[in-house]
């Protein structure tokens, strides 16, 4: 990634976040320096923030992924994704990211949709309801709780079909 | 334990009867084909996020899975965390793990098929890595082999996966099918035409990558060219597959066959002389260097595919050079005297190995 204001590498890079406009900031070390940006030992780096800030507010962290803590700076920088969960998260700017590396493409041809995505979103539903029970236990709402469990049971049922489900057709399977 | 130790002698490649007998076809210009499959698991954090725990996690369940649901081979699983760094460098040369894997600090693993043909690497850049390795041009063969392992560890975990981007990766480049088919090529004719640049321009074109002997981060030495695609997302296997094994690499090989052809019909004696000058210096040579010997190693190939060695060295076939270009790596030397050796001793064994296999000194 370039500097905002030459061709060099931008080595400081910042997103901030005023009257809800997103706003980022790339800079190498020279303008970053001439931004009143300190190197280690130096000012600290929310002074930055303030110049750059429209209404002078204090600047909003990047946001981070909520299960893994992976923020898209750290994504860029390392060419790392970190777990499932940010690519739903950083869904624009990482579907850019992922453009550029994959020559424009933009969606999976192939395999797996079928039975991956049902299998998954079944699982994701699954990890949901499970956090759903611990609510409802923890809130004494017991009528709740038993319903999600058969819920539960019913999923945990399809995805893992029983021996003699898998073997003798259809018949008995709600699929 | 069933480490990599216990199996000193050249993969079973070089054994194995393929199609075309042990070399595979194309074994003329093409050394293997190999196939690999990026995978994660749904719900836990990629490789580079995951901790201990999560490590640990994916290691005892790729394990219990790959040793324990019936596969084409058996698998044989080496605790890359307990193995020492000499045992993780004769994986590193026999191409079962990349260098990353070996040097990572990380809680993982590989399971080796017993013919070392297919190798899954557990927690690399991602939970699961198979990769399926034949001799020669045979990337179809590869890449069903690498298929059937990946919808049985399939069947049996649920894969981090998401409809827009089909299999999730750690790596942007990865993202899709996960599928990522290589060919190991020797290109000596391009290269003494002075059209490897050429070749290496139109792979940029084409989305390919062209690396050295070890993949990623090695350089060409001894001609030595692995070409692979770079795109995964927006094209299914089968058009990967199909572009790679019907146009690219087809079109490579011919184009390394005419460069020979040139070579032979008006530059003969040179290219007899480079070749036989090889032969010469890796028979009586006393000190060689890894390098050197690689090099020397090339031409000697050309020679045999041009059929110039028969009346010298008749027994010298692409079987011998491929077995010898893995007992002279660091490892398969240190290997082979049973203990350390310094750098020095090391050029010293590798020539006496070299004249040991060539001339029967």
């Amino acid at each position: 990634m370039k500097c905002d204001k030459c061709d060099k590498p931008a080595v400081v890079h910042e997103v901030t976040i005023s009257n809800g406009q997103k706003k980022e900031i790339h800079l190498c070390l020279d303008h970053a320096r001439e931004a009143g940006v300190s190197m280690p030992g130096q000012q600290p780096i929310n002074k930055l923030l303030s110049k750059f800030s429209s209404s002078g507010k204090p600047a909003v962290m990047a946001p981070r992924c909520p299960e893994c803590g992976t923020s898209f700076a750290q994504i860029r920088q390392n060419s790392l994704i970190g777990c499932a969960a940010c690519y739903d998260t950083f869904d624009e700017p990482l579907g850019r990211f992922i453009e550029r590396a994959q020559a424009g493409a933009t969606h999976h041809v192939g395999r797996g949709v079928d039975q991956e995505s049902s299998k998954s979103s079944r699982r994701r539903e699954e990890r949901q309801l499970m956090r759903a029970l611990e609510n409802a236990l923890n809130r004494e709402q017991y009528e709740k709780a038993a319903e999600i469990r058969d819920r539960i049971n019913q999923l945990s049922a399809e995805l893992e079909p029983r021996p003699e489900e898998a073997h003798d057709g259809s018949e008995g399977s709600d699929q | 334990m069933s480490g990599p130790s216990d199996h000193p002698e050249p993969p079973a490649a070089s054994g194995s009867d393929g199609p075309s007998g042990p070399d595979g076809p194309d074994s003329d210009v093409i050394i293997s084909s190999r196939a690999r499959i990026a995978r994660n698991l749904d719900g836990i954090p990629f490789v580079n996020r995951a901790n201990e725990e999560q490590c640990e996690y994916v290691t005892r369940t790729a394990r219990h899975l790959l040793l324990h649901v019936p596969l084409e081979e058996r698998m044989i699983w080496v605790d890359l965390e307990q193995s020492s760094s000499h045992e993780r460098q004769l994986l590193v040369e026999r191409h079962i793990i990349s260098r990353h894997h070996a040097d990572s600090k990380l809680r993982r693993g590989v399971a080796v098929g017993e013919s070392e043909l297919a190798s899954v690497m557990v927690n690399e850049e991602d939970h699961i890595r198979i990769q399926v390795l034949r001799p020669g041009l045979q990337l179809s063969d590869a890449c069903q082999a690498c298929r059937n392992i990946d919808e049985t560890i399939g069947s049996h975990v649920d894969y981090a996966f998401r409809e827009r981007w089909g299999y999730l990766s750690a790596c942007p480049t990865n993202v899709g099918t996960g599928i990522r088919l290589s060919v190991m090529l020797h290109l000596p004719a391009l290269r003494l035409t002075n059209d490897i640049g050429r070749v290496r321009q139109a792979a940029k074109d084409l989305h390919l990558a062209v690396r050295g002997y070890f993949g990623e981060g090695s350089d060409s030495t001894g001609n030595y060219y692995q070409v692979s695609n770079q795109i995964t997302l927006g094209r299914s296997e089968e058009e990967i597959l199909d572009e790679f094994q019907e146009t690219i690499i087809p079109g490579l090989v011919q184009y390394e066959r005419a460069a020979r052809e040139v070579l032979v019909d008006k530059h003969r004696r040179e290219l007899e002389d480079r070749v036989f000058r090889a032969l010469g210096t890796l028979g009586t040579a006393r000190i060689l260097k890894l390098d050197e010997a690689m090099k020397l190693l090339s031409r000697l190939r050309l020679g045999v595919c041009l059929d110039m060695l028969k009346e010298a060295a008749d027994s010298v076939t692409l079987e011998t050079i491929r077995t010898l270009m893995l007992l002279i790596q660091p490892g398969h030397l240190r290997q082979h005297i049973g203990s350390s050796i310094s750098p020095e001793e090391a050029r010293g064994v590798r020539a006496d190995i070299v004249r040991e296999i060539l001339i029967g000194e």
